[in-house]
């Protein structure tokens, strides 16, 4: 095997081959990258959902002085007696799995924690505006919510409560939204890389096609006839691959990140998920490259 | 070293055999004349002898080697011992004399130290001493051919077939090349040269072998080309 030789020989079919690798580099870079965001939002929504679903499913927030609903305006802030009785109640119920209370100064620390990045609204609330509030984890969430939700609304001292997971739906909803459009695009744009792999191949058949005839005569084997075409596809692969990772980094510290700063809750993504997306677009696109140049081999390079 | 034993060849969506019921045998270190009109098969028969084509009919041996039993991915090492020269040169145009001879030593893969000892020897052979750096286009027919000849016997084949290597050349240019093709058969290289150019085949004097409608009409050792007219 003379490597020098051959990869002189990938490197003229390149050269000649100028504007179509390189729409084919764009092509395939931009394929890859959608389909890595698509794997990195599948990642971000079921890391998201495990983090939730291990939480709790219902709140019940408490009424404090300043409460705009009537029974609050009416009864005052709940009082030790009412909660006694409210987590009894609760714990007492058998689709109830676990309640906790959070006290005001337990919802005003995590209320500045989720706020930090808005100092303003910070400074404005003080303890005491936050309201306190039973957490509530179901034993079985769609079944049972109606029921504890309506065994405890209107209760003494129950300001609103609040079902966790309708809120959540709809963000789910959003991401697995952006996620089937992101990857069908990417599935749209991936046949156009096959065909534009296909094409130039053809094409590089056919401006190598003295060259093929000669080896051919003088008995160049098969391997080495079709080599140059296939590492011409799975270069042209590995470099819009190269590009593809550069932009997966940037979507996942530019927009991942920035949506994790926003919830603040520890649920990003490692750089372990990151190198495991950009790894299998790796495989996707050398396959993908590798092998239609292999069957438009056939077609075009007569052996 | 070639053997033809009752062979036909059809091509598909033709009536007429490109050839019918050929036997030919050539031995080692022959030199061959292939003549006849155009149509006559003696393409076919060069095809044949390369394992281009497989014959409709009949058994054909090259080297030693029973072609219907060689598998596809032997092809290219019966190739290997197999010398092409054709009319129209097939040089590689972006490459000049010493490139488009040794290309055919890189394809197959030899040693680099080994190329730069055997291209000058075979460029020397071919009679184009310092024109290694000359482009296909600098050159004349006649010396494009010898380098087409140098890169046909580079590896040594056993065997050199010659498509009409004088056809695009003028006749006093084609008895260098003659001389060269000579010079290959005195290292015993088996030569079969099909050629319209009676001139050439009259004053060779080497066995003649006149193919009409895909049939051997004449097989003469020391013929002339027209002794059927």
């Amino acid at each position: 095997m003379r490597s020098q030789f051959v990869f002189s020989e990938i490197w003229i079919g390149l050269r000649r081959n100028l504007t179509m690798t390189m729409a084919l580099i764009v092509v395939v870079a931009i394929s890859l990258s959608l389909l890595g965001t698509g794997l990195l939002f599948v990642k971000q929504v079921d890391r998201t959902r495990t983090y939730w679903q291990g939480k709790v499913e219902l709140s019940i927030y408490l009424c404090i002085k300043t409460s705009p609903q009537p029974q609050c305006q009416q009864n005052g802030p709940s009082t030790v007696a009412q909660r006694d009785q409210l987590r009894q109640q609760l714990s007492a119920m058998p689709q109830v799995q676990n309640v906790y209370y959070v006290s005001q100064q337990q919802a005003y620390t995590e209320f500045r924690q989720y706020f930090s990045n808005e100092p303003a609204l910070v400074q404005d609330t003080q303890q005491g505006d936050i309201p306190d509030s039973f957490e509530v984890k179901l034993k079985n969430p769609e079944a049972d919510y109606n029921i504890v939700a309506s065994a405890v609304t209107g209760a003494q001292g129950v300001e609103t409560v609040v079902d966790e997971m309708t809120i959540l739906d709809k963000f789910y909803r959003l991401l697995d939204g952006a996620r089937n459009a992101v990857i069908i695009i990417a599935l749209i744009l991936i046949v156009a890389a096959i065909l534009l792999v296909a094409n130039t191949i053809r094409l590089s058949a056919f401006n190598r096609r003295r060259e093929t005839a000669i080896m051919r005569l003088v008995g160049a084997s098969n391997f080495y006839i079709q080599l140059p075409f296939l590492l011409e596809g799975a270069i042209t692969g590995l470099i819009g691959w190269a590009i593809a990772a550069g932009l997966l980094v940037a979507v996942k510290s530019l927009m991942l990140d920035s949506l994790e700063q926003y919830f603040s809750f520890n649920v990003g993504l490692s750089v372990g998920d990151l190198i495991e997306v950009i790894l299998f677009s790796m495989v996707v696109g050398v396959v993908l490259c590798g092998v239609t140049s292999f069957l438009t081999l056939r077609r075009y390079l007569r052996i | 070293m070639i053997n033809f034993d009752n062979v036909t060849k059809v091509y598909p969506n033709q009536s007429r055999p490109a050839l019918e019921s050929v036997n030919i045998e050539v031995t080692k270190g022959e030199f061959v004349f292939l003549v006849g009109p155009s149509g006559s098969g003696k393409s076919t028969f060069l095809r044949l002898v390369l394992k281009e084509e497989r014959p409709s009919d009949g058994k054909i041996h090259v080297a030693g080697r029973d072609l219907a039993r060689l598998t596809n991915w032997k092809v290219p090492y019966l190739r290997r011992r197999i010398g092409c020269v054709f009319q129209d040169f097939r040089l590689l145009p972006n490459k000049n004399v010493y490139q488009n001879v040794a290309f055919a030593l890189e394809v197959i893969g030899k040693q680099r130290r080994f190329i730069r000892k055997v291209v000058p020897e075979v460029i020397d052979l071919v009679g184009l001493e310092g024109k290694h750096d000359r482009m296909p286009d600098e050159l004349s027919g006649g010396e494009q051919q010898r380098v087409a000849m140098a890169r046909a016997f580079v590896n040594r084949p056993m065997i050199l077939l010659a498509d009409e290597p004088t056809g695009n050349i003028d006749p006093a240019t084609s008895i260098g090349i003659m001389k060269v093709l000579d010079r290959i058969n005195r290292t015993g290289t088996t030569v079969v040269m099909a050629t319209h150019d009676a001139a050439i085949v009259d004053s060779m004097r080497k066995r003649v072998i006149e193919l009409e409608y895909g049939k051997v009409v004449r097989d003469q050792s020391r013929g002339v080309y027209g002794q059927a007219y």
